[in-house]
């Protein structure tokens, strides 16, 4: 860590913020026009749906970076608290990527005990598990039970 | 901002008993300086903080799997949720934010009282915001349970735009805002804890560990909601 001369020149009392308070004003504002931002654009279609996903990912990611770097003081703080967030962050991303990578090579998302309805398309209408999903171990509801009937056991 | 860690190791190493010519009545005695408590205090709430992130990033990593697998019910779900109501939910979080950031200010600039008022008008403020955000939580969950959109087991919503798998989008919606409520929740009552102790004049600039660490809680609430609102109201 650096040692920096003007935290000796003003000792223990200045704890944080030598800039005044309107700066957190500015940052409310730009905040706010962000999430007017976000609502449009979710109204406009970008091409697909993850255009879409990834414009508002973005946005919200601005938003967040906003409200850690000036509300969370990270912009102005010891290295150390930004380092435990970033590292945070990035071991998020590894959980998320892997995970989201990994989806792609199961089948099936239920877990073993899992009775409900899960992974049919076949009707459309009803809330039921479809007789060609592979059942978990327990007995699988009939066919013709009721809309959740699989799920009241 | 300017912290006097590293330069206040540095005097203390030279002349032990330095400290105790300021000795605050907030001083543990196992911290050589009031820099050094603040500066642990302030490491231990970030690594809680990261296990905020961590146990809501479970949830956000459940949801993009579950929305890769069943995207058509997401859609039919989030067709249901008000981004009205949403998005006055993020106004109050984000003003309650900025609230909260200025109770920091004036706690840490409050030198011989002179931001007491300051500190605890945006404190209840902050307290404000947050039960409009609580409100209005109340009305969308009554308005859902009332349709039967409840999560897993409990959906019974019989409308004519069900789809299959709807109810693993409520299931992640409930969690998800669900925890969030909770942490809302309990963001109020430690506010209120700092109120009753911002009207005793416990927090000057010498001493508002308290209120920066419940700050930082406070925006951690705010941030998760700036993710988890696009995703859930607006994602179609």
């Amino acid at each position: 860590m650096s040692t920096h001369s003007e935290t000796m020149a003003h000792g223990h009392q200045e704890h944080t913020h030598e800039h005044g308070w309107k700066g957190y004003l500015y940052i409310l504002l730009i905040l706010l026009v962000l999430t007017i931002i976000t609502v449009s654009a979710s109204r406009v279609d970008f091409g697909s749906s993850t255009a879409n996903v990834v414009i508002a990912m973005t946005i919200a990611t601005i938003k967040a970076s906003l409200v850690a770097l000036f509300f969370m003081h990270l912009k102005d703080d010891k290295p150390i608290n930004g380092l435990i967030f970033v590292s945070t962050l990035l071991f998020l991303a590894v959980f998320l990527g892997f995970c989201l990578v990994d989806a792609e090579s199961r089948f099936d998302t239920r877990p073993g005990t899992y009775k409900g309805p899960v992974d049919q398309v076949a009707e459309p209408l009803k809330n039921v598990d479809a007789p060609v999903a592979p059942a978990a171990a327990a007995p699988a509801a009939a066919p013709a039970a009721g809309e959740h009937g699989a799920a009241k056991h | 901002m300017s912290q006097a860690h590293e330069a206040s190791l540095t005097e203390h190493g030279g002349h032990g008993d330095d400290h105790a010519h300021d000795h605050h009545p907030f001083h543990q005695h196992h911290f050589a300086t009031m820099e050094q408590q603040f500066d642990a205090s302030k490491i231990g709430m970030w690594l809680f903080l990261a296990t905020e992130i961590l146990l809501f990033g479970g949830l956000f990593v459940g949801f993009g799997i579950m929305q890769s697998k069943h995207s058509a019910a997401f859609i039919a779900g989030h067709h249901h949720l008000d981004w009205q109501m949403g998005a006055l939910n993020t106004c109050f979080l984000l003003i309650s934010s900025f609230t909260m950031v200025m109770a920091v200010w004036a706690a840490s600039n409050n030198r011989n009282g002179n931001k007491q008022g300051i500190l605890v008008t945006n404190l209840l403020l902050t307290l404000g915001f947050a039960g409009g955000f609580m409100v209005v939580k109340y009305f969308e969950y009554s308005h859902k349970i009332h349709d039967g959109l409840l999560p897993g087991k409990f959906f019974h919503y019989t409308g004519p735009d069900l789809v299959p798998n709807m109810f693993v989008f409520f299931s992640f919606y409930f969690m998800m805002t669900g925890l969030h409520g909770f942490h809302v929740l309990g963001g109020m009552g430690a506010i209120t804890y700092l109120i009753i102790r911002s009207l005793k004049g416990d927090y000057t600039s010498d001493y508002f560990t308290p209120v920066d660490l419940i700050g930082l809680y406070w925006h951690l609430v705010d941030l998760i909601w700036i993710y988890l609102f696009p995703l859930l109201y607006l994602i179609s």
